[in-house]
């Protein structure tokens, strides 16, 4: 089945079976390795790609539902050169060790900014609930969202 | 790697068209909605059907509003927006105790309301809901829409009364002034499905209750509610030895059983202590006492 998507402001055209799920789109087919494919249960959230205006996760999601939508990886979060805010807190605070969670991770805390430009640390926890980190214990993730909250956050 | 067997895909432009496919294609095609529950039993072979309907494009099925004395909840709002709802929320406060406990924020941006519903998983959050609330259901078939109540709509775990050939368009919630109502839930962690969860709304004049609905999940209670202990909260003095009355007989008329999330026993007493603290606050809130 042929589906047409734009991907951080670029658009594809596949022929895709309609079981392909929307991460081995990403990842196999365009080459976007930024989205992680973690646990394949919707549980760990490595996964998380904007669908149009919200988080989701892509394990969940056949890519032939995202036909017509719009995409927002890790790989469009800058503006060009300039890193987004969030980028920079997770820089900044150290809010990653080795990695795998962050690109959903980031594209959530995107998410909550947008909503809510000043989130206590419970919202920022909550925001991320569905989210695994094994690294971190998450502390410094939700420091890195707090530091872009206050430097930026709001797009 | 978890994927989906093989399957067809056909997406629908309206209701009409959905039944127009359901109807073509036959039992072994399944509509989808959000897919977080389809799709993970698509990958375990749990189902296996042979064409999906899409129906995320039938924007006319994704609304809340109220309509006389009813809340109408389209089948395809998705559990974010339903606690975004400020309209539900002033109705049905249960409905935001609920919404916040379901899953987790990103599994909600896309999670429908209605797909939970035909889910009918025993554990389900939502189908205690609208069985304390006492919503009606909204079927749509071939030969048009029908009712049924939502304490009808299950008729066993994973099995509702929807037809092959219908899909659930609508929930309706009634409108009634002076009432409260609440959910709270136990779960192993946060996101999980609960070990026992319980819902209620009371309706209070005078101090007197007038009217009660108690919504059970994961502890086997039949059609999600305990109305034995709605029938003995009726007419009572909302005081707190009949509300702990009532979640004792809400405990002895559930049937749970003993899994990995727990033993029956212990989900018996969460039944009952779960059914008590909901009905206390949902009294407070009737009372406008409690936000």
């Amino acid at each position: 089945m042929r589906v047409t998507l734009t991907v951080n402001d670029t658009e594809y055209t596949r022929d895709v079976e309609p079981r392909l799920l929307l991460i081995h789109l990403l990842r196999d087919d365009l080459g976007l390795t930024g989205s992680h494919w973690g646990c394949d249960t919707s549980n760990c959230g490595a996964c998380v790609v904007w669908l149009d205006e919200t988080p989701v996760k892509s394990c969940t999601v056949l890519a032939v539902m995202a036909d017509g939508r719009r995409i927002l990886t890790v790989e469009g979060l800058a503006k060009g050169a300039s890193l987004d805010p969030v980028q920079q807190g997770f820089a900044t605070c150290h809010g990653l060790q080795c990695g795998f969670c962050t690109p959903g991770m980031m594209l959530t805390a995107r998410w909550l900014l947008n909503r809510n430009p000043d989130p206590t640390a419970a919202q920022v926890r909550e925001a991320i609930s569905g989210q695994i980190c094994r690294c971190t214990g998450y502390e410094n993730i939700v420091r890195a969202v707090l530091w872009a909250a206050k430097n930026g956050g709001t797009e | 790697m978890q994927v989906p067997a093989h399957v067809d895909y056909e997406r629908a432009a309206s209701v009409d068209h959905a039944v127009a496919l359901l109807v073509r294609y036959g039992p072994e095609a399944r509509i989808l909605a959000g897919g977080h529950s389809l799709i993970p039993m698509m990958k375990l072979r749990l189902v296996q059907p042979e064409l999906l309907i899409d129906i995320n494009g039938i924007g006319d099925l994704r609304y809340i509003r109220q309509t006389g004395a009813e809340l109408c909840i389209g089948a395809l709002t998705r559990h974010a927006d339903l606690l975004d709802s400020a309209l539900a929320g002033e109705h049905f406060a249960i409905l935001h105790d609920a919404e916040r406990v379901i899953a987790d924020p990103i599994v909600r941006n896309w999670g429908t309301v209605g797909g939970s519903l035909c889910q009918a998983d025993p554990s389900e959050d939502l189908s205690a809901a609208f069985a304390a609330m006492k919503g009606t259901m909204v079927i749509t078939g071939p030969d048009g829409r029908r009712t049924m109540s939502a304490r009808e709509f299950h008729t066993g775990p994973y099995e509702t009364v929807v037809g092959p050939a219908e899909l659930l368009t609508e929930i309706r919630l009634p409108v009634r002034p002076g009432g409260g109502s609440g959910y709270q839930k136990v779960s192993r962690r946060t996101g999980d499905w609960p070990v026992g969860a319980a819902g209620a709304a009371v309706w209070l004049t005078d101090g007197l209750i007038t009217e009660a609905g108690i919504g059970l999940t994961a502890v086997g209670a039949t059609h999600f509610a305990a109305p034995e202990a709605e029938d003995y909260l009726r007419g009572r003095a909302a005081t707190e030895e009949t509300l702990v009355r009532a979640g004792e007989i809400a405990a002895e008329s559930c049937s749970p059983v003993t899994d990995q999330r727990g033993p029956a026993d212990y989900k018996r007493h969460l039944a009952g202590l779960l059914t008590t603290r909901v009905l206390r606050l949902a009294v407070a809130r009737a009372r406008g006492q409690a936000a």
